[in-house]
């Protein structure tokens, strides 16, 4: 609520004050993420010979760059789809979690509040489980077909469940509906588990955040859904600016406050139940990246879309590095990361904001 | 949704605990409970078996020993099987799948959520635990005798272990003689490996996400009695044993084997590490030195890490045929 008030009161001010170019450092520190993802990790060549190495890959240049096969293979094979793919997953989530707090003008929510996260998990259980034998001649990895389709019908639920009782008018139906089916789901999860123990080693590592395990073939998988997602989300910015007066206020002004919310959710649940499907759940990202966007560069949702969507790329590239080089040459779980690296980093943002 | 991952990730540690001791949690109680099994054997044993397990040297009194015994533990279940105990126990849990003469034996008692009221149920008068100090004190409540072997870190601490339910059970002698001979399989086949001008190096996955075992764990000590060098071993700071090793590292290691103990668990094989990104070119990959392991022979620490040895044995021998000549 505090947080809200003091988006509100940034409003006039944003119109005042000299404008930082957010758009230009976003872009930047994009690329400075992925150029420095690109080059650090606990093998390979030594950095500089890996740019020398990706020209030599473009046509007609031929570069000596000394790099071998095998290094090669950790570069392109396993590093860039790793690098990608968390730009790709931060930039959702980050999209996705700001998206959803206009539309249910609620600073603490996160893109997995109706059910995408719940809903994943159980759609991967079920195919280790008592799917696994039904799933194994499908031509597509089961698990992450499977958790997409879930995530996506879970929500569906929620919507149904939330509308059938409270209609759309007010999103607090909603959001009750979505708490009341993501405990179902991860009851049924957890009573699936129990019986089989067995997997229970395999779903953990499959619903635990992970970028270790990406490939190319991750990238291409969802980056339909997440260009859909992403592109409708933009073009609904106004309409969330709307939201911020109030759902009331909203209607009088002649903004269309169900349907509005029924797009934006499901954009939103599409490109989250995308990235959930192949990277796990990487929690955090969806919460703070656009919250410490509206810290930086206010709240109104022309800026904060596009921005969430530049620095959630741009932080989950960077928190992947230390998961990768600080217990070298083990992993450190990229949740662990970002938790620690936006944790502290949000309290240092919210206290400088709040001392001017 | 958090609190349901960190429900996940609490089950997962708990069971873990009795198959396959890969999470950080229970490798600390694993660890601390193994230095005080080899130092003063009964310290695992509940305060009630003191008593039985005071009868290890040897001071038979015969009708002592524990005639109904449930075993919620898969490697218990081997090991007591292996000593000649089997005729004791009455009923083990849903994961004791071998040998196959417990196979009446075998229940649908849960070791991952033991059930206190189902494992009574059986009447027994002692129960075999892989290490659960709750399922312990409410077995203790209801005077059932409880003897706890946590998962173990070394060979020694295996060898006590069934040292000690040699002793409870009455087969002390049996006891030895198994452990005498798993020593020398063991050093046998060590000696049947042919010097290498540099060790061979190996890479042991315990799942699919690249978690592996170092040279501290069990599982890993039967590697380096071969002589093979462990990849994990690189991992520098205190890893529990079982660090999650990065793919990048697996690939520039370049191991001249690879031990998939992920067979089971997660369906791997030399086609699906093949598959991965980055790894067809490894040497390993390349030359077929991918070897399918048995999930549950490599998550126990009982009589069977012998077949398990003699296993990495003969995929050492075969790797070396065609490099050798």
């Amino acid at each position: 609520m505090a947080t809200a008030t003091v988006a509100l009161a940034q409003v006039p001010a944003d119109r005042r004050r000299w404008r930082v170019p957010w758009t230009a450092i976003a872009v930047i520190m994009v690329v400075a993420a992925i150029g420095l993802g690109i080059v650090v990790g606990p093998a390979g060549p030594t950095w500089w010979r890996i740019p020398l190495a990706l020209l030599d890959r473009l046509p007609l240049i031929s570069i000596d760059s000394g790099v071998t096969e095998t290094e090669w293979n950790i570069v392109w094979q396993v590093r860039m789809p790793r690098v990608v793919l968390g730009a790709l997953v931060g930039a959702t989530l980050s999209i996705a979690g700001a998206s959803y707090q206009g539309v249910f003008r609620n600073p603490l929510v996160d893109p997995y509040l109706l059910g995408a996260a719940a809903g994943a998990g159980l759609g991967a259980t079920l195919v280790f489980t008592v799917l696994r034998s039904a799933t194994a001649g499908w031509p597509i990895q089961p698990a992450p077909a499977a958790a997409f389709l879930f995530a996506v019908v879970t929500v569906f639920v929620t919507y149904v469940v939330g509308a059938s009782f409270g209609g759309l008018r007010t999103g607090v139906t909603l959001v009750l509906a979505g708490v009341a089916v993501t405990s179902l789901a991860t009851a049924v999860q957890t009573f699936l588990l129990q019986r089989n123990v067995e997997v229970v080693r395999e779903v953990y590592a499959w619903i635990l955040g992970r970028l270790s395990s990406a490939k190319w073939s991750d990238v291409r998988l969802i980056l339909p859904y997440v260009v859909v997602s992403t592109v409708v989300l933009l073009l609904h910015r106004r309409h969330l600016d709307l939201f911020r007066v109030g759902e009331d206020e909203a209607t009088t002004l002649g903004a269309p406050v169900a349907r509005v919310r029924l797009v934006v959710v499901a954009a939103a649940t599409l490109g989250t139940a995308a990235v959930v499907s192949v990277s796990g759940l990487i929690a955090f990202v969806g919460i703070v990246v656009p919250h410490v966007v509206r810290l930086l560069a206010g709240a109104s949702y022309r800026r904060l879309l596009p921005l969430s969507l530049l620095f959630g790329a741009a932080f989950l590239v960077l928190a992947d590095i230390p998961g990768r080089i600080l217990t070298d040459p083990a992993e450190t779980p990229i949740g662990v990361v970002t938790a620690f690296l936006g944790a502290p980093f949000f309290i240092i943002v919210l206290r400088t904001r709040a001392n001017r | 949704m958090y609190i349901a991952g960190a429900l996940v990730g609490a089950i997962l540690f708990a069971a873990c605990g009795d198959d396959e001791p890969a999470a950080e949690s229970t490798v600390a109680t694993t660890a601390a409970a193994a230095t005080t099994s080899t130092a003063a054997a009964t310290t695992t044993a509940a305060p009630e078996s003191t008593e039985t397990a005071g009868s290890v040297d040897g001071t038979d009194t015969p009708g002592d020993e524990p005639q109904r015994i449930v075993s919620i533990s898969p490697t218990a279940t081997e090991m007591l099987f292996a000593i000649g105990a089997g005729g004791q126990v009455i009923a083990v849990d849903d994961q004791s799948n071998y040998p196959p003469e417990a196979e009446p034996v075998m229940t649908d008692l849960s070791s991952f959520e033991p059930n206190v009221e189902a494992i009574a149920g059986y009447e027994p008068d002692l129960v075999v635990t892989s290490g659960n100090p709750g399922l312990t004190e409410q077995l203790g409540s209801l005077d059932i005798e409880v003897w706890e072997g946590p998962a173990a870190v070394t060979f020694g601490d295996a060898y006590a272990q069934i040292e000690q339910l040699g002793a409870i059970t009455g087969h002390v002698a049996e006891a030895a003689e198994l452990v005498a001979n798993m020593q020398t399989d063991i050093e046998e086949i060590a000696g049947t490996i042919p010097p290498t001008e540099v060790p061979l190096t190996v890479y042991h996955e315990l799942d699919d996400t690249l978690f592996s075992v170092t040279s501290s764990t069990f599982i890993g000590e039967v590697y380096s009695t071969l002589g093979l060098q462990n990849i994990a071993d690189q991992v520098e700071g205190d890893t529990g044993g079982y660090p999650q090793l990065s793919a990048e590292f697996v690939i520039s290691a370049d191991p001249d084997l690879i031990f998939l103990a992920d067979t089971k668990c997660c369906g791997q094989n030399l086609e699906t590490v093949a598959a991965r990104p980055g790894w067809a070119d490894m040497q390993a990959v390349v030359d077929g030195n991918v070897f399918a392991m048995d999930d549950d022979i490599a998550s126990r620490w009982g009589p069977r890490v012998v077949d398990y040895a003699q296993a990495v044995a003969d995929a050492v021998s075969e790797a070396l045929v065609p490099a050798g000549g």
